[in-house]
């Protein structure tokens, strides 16, 4: 049968009749801020992602590439700050080959804010936008909805609220590369502490007027795991052992099919680890 | 459709929709806004609160923007809506500028088009706007469009939740032909008493004077009870 078929619409009105909810996105109750500086501007995030009440990435990247001079830190749902972040740094490099010219911050911001008012606030994205350009410093926000600021210092997310209180007693205007670096690291950490959808590590991105931008992953790990005092193993030992028997591969071959699997007593050297995960290491 | 279109609709399928209302989380500019005209041209005048809900998104908002060089406007209601359609009226503006030379558009002009995009779309948008223009035809002229997209020359307009507080301050105080002087002391007396007693307004008053000199800024901060430092920038064309 050609043509659409709609029948999904005629399922999904029926289930919200009925008072079903719409499936969780994972969604970064985050904490990004951004500050302006002499030379540059800074932005800084933290790394947790939430799904409910559940940490789904406890090392996620919040900073978002756009050009190598403007980057972008994104709160809200997950999937769609990396989409429109991916949309947007695409079609500002071809805007950027077509007109010769290196693009502008206003540039980025006005094409986000017009991608997301069309979407009328469905594309959660509330994304801080940073960087240079042969116009100057610029830093903005942009809410969901598509409407903008411009301020010297900004903060967004759940934990904005006390970003903000560190922003608002500690910033002082003009201020030097490595203080703007301590302001934002200083109110992504009062994120962590004090928003509970916030949490982990701060990364910080760095862009210099006249210097490569620096992204510094994990700039600070204030959470970092230790090693576990005590375990749940029991001593070897802690069982006597009354009786024994050894049954050999042959005997056994008797009644099920025994294969060698190629490699398993390698210790994975093929596997390349791109980034290691943190997982709990038995003691 | 029922006698009141915009408000709680139903949908094909059961879903209720309300479309005057603001969406969850959408940035609310709950606002004071006026302008006004005197002898020689007009006065924007704006507080500088932007909320989402109880929070304060920015607390030194510029709520008076540029749609060509001596017409702006007010912009009151959801953020996002107004900034949409001063940014789409400053588009037609400069080409209009561009297009026909010399003399540029007038206030009417940008005024009808703000109006077009208002009306036509007053069931997606929240936005109160006021215009005020000076053009070399008309002199200073200020038009007001609320929700519903009417259009009305006024001979000054006040908008914004702040505003019903002052309605009686500024029939009080409104004359005709008031001096520069005078007409920035009448803005600043009426938004100081709409952030004294609207909750959604507050921070600092911002205004933009309009006259065949040019436009020229004026701040005045809460630190030192709105008195300055006032004018802050020169006059251009």
């Amino acid at each position: 049968m050609p043509g659409f078929d709609f029948s999904n619409h005629t399922r999904n009105a029926a289930l919200h009749a009925r008072g079903v909810p719409l499936p969780k996105a994972t969604s970064t109750g985050t904490t990004i801020v951004g500050c302006i500086y002499n030379n540059g501007v800074v932005i800084a995030a933290d790394t947790r992602a939430t799904s409910g009440p559940i940490v789904a990435d406890k090392n996620c990247e919040k900073l978002h590439y756009i050009s190598p001079n403007i980057w972008c830190a994104g709160a809200g749902t997950a999937a769609d700050t990396e989409f429109t972040t991916a949309l947007i740094s695409s079609n500002l490099e071809l805007h950027s080959l077509s007109t010769n010219r290196q693009p502008r911050v206003v540039t980025v911001m006005t094409m986000l804010k017009q991608h997301l008012f069309r979407y009328q606030g469905h594309i959660g994205a509330y994304l801080v936008v940073a960087g240079v350009d042969p116009t100057g410093v610029g830093l903005f926000t942009v809410h969901a909805h598509g409407s903008t600021d411009k301020l010297p210092y900004v903060t967004m997310g759940s934990g904005s609220l006390a970003a903000m209180a560190v922003f608002e007693s500690t910033w002082k205007k003009d201020c030097t590369r490595d203080e703007a670096v301590k302001f934002c690291s200083e109110a992504i950490l009062a994120g962590i502490f004090n928003d509970l959808g916030s949490g982990s590590n701060v990364d910080v991105c760095v862009i210099d007027k006249d210097k490569p931008t620096q992204l510094m992953r994990n700039y600070i790990k204030p959470n970092e795991r230790s090693k576990k005092e005590r375990n749940y193993k029991f001593q070897k030992g802690t069982t006597a052992v009354l009786d024994q028997k050894i049954i050999t591969r042959e005997e056994i071959g008797r009644y099920v099919t025994v294969h060698e699997i190629a490699g398993s007593d390698s210790d994975s050297g093929s596997l390349v680890v791109v980034e290691k995960m943190d997982v709990d290491d038995q003691p | 459709m029922g006698p009141d279109m915009a408000t709680a609709m139903l949908g094909e399928d059961g879903i209720h929709i309300d479309m005057n209302h603001l969406k969850k989380g959408e940035v609310n500019l709950g606002t004071s806004i006026m302008a006004i005209n005197f002898k020689d041209g007009v006065i924007l005048g704006a507080d500088s609160r932007t909320t989402t809900g109880a929070y304060i998104a920015n607390r030194v908002t510029d709520k008076l923007t540029q749609v060509h060089d001596t017409i702006w406007c007010c912009r009151s209601g959801s953020a996002a809506d107004t900034q949409a359609v001063a940014d789409i009226v400053s588009y037609h503006l400069g080409l209009y500028g561009v297009m026909n030379g010399q003399d540029g558009p007038t206030t009417q002009t940008a005024a009808a088009l703000f109006q077009e995009l208002c009306y036509e779309n007053k069931d997606q948008l929240s936005a109160g706007m006021i215009i005020a223009g000076y053009d070399k035809r008309h002199g200073g002229s200020v038009y007001s469009i609320p929700l519903g997209g009417s259009l009305h020359k006024q001979s000054y307009a006040i908008g914004g939740s702040g505003s019903t507080y002052i309605y009686g301050y500024c029939d009080a105080n409104w004359k005709e032909h008031m001096t520069e002087e005078e007409g920035i002391k009448f803005v600043k007396g009426a938004l100081g008493e709409a952030i004294k007693w609207d909750g959604s307004s507050g921070g600092v008053i911002r205004m933009v004077v309009l006259t065949n000199r040019g436009h020229e800024r004026h701040l005045y901060l809460p630190d030192n009870g709105y008195t300055g430092p006032g004018r802050a920038r020169p006059a251009t064309t």
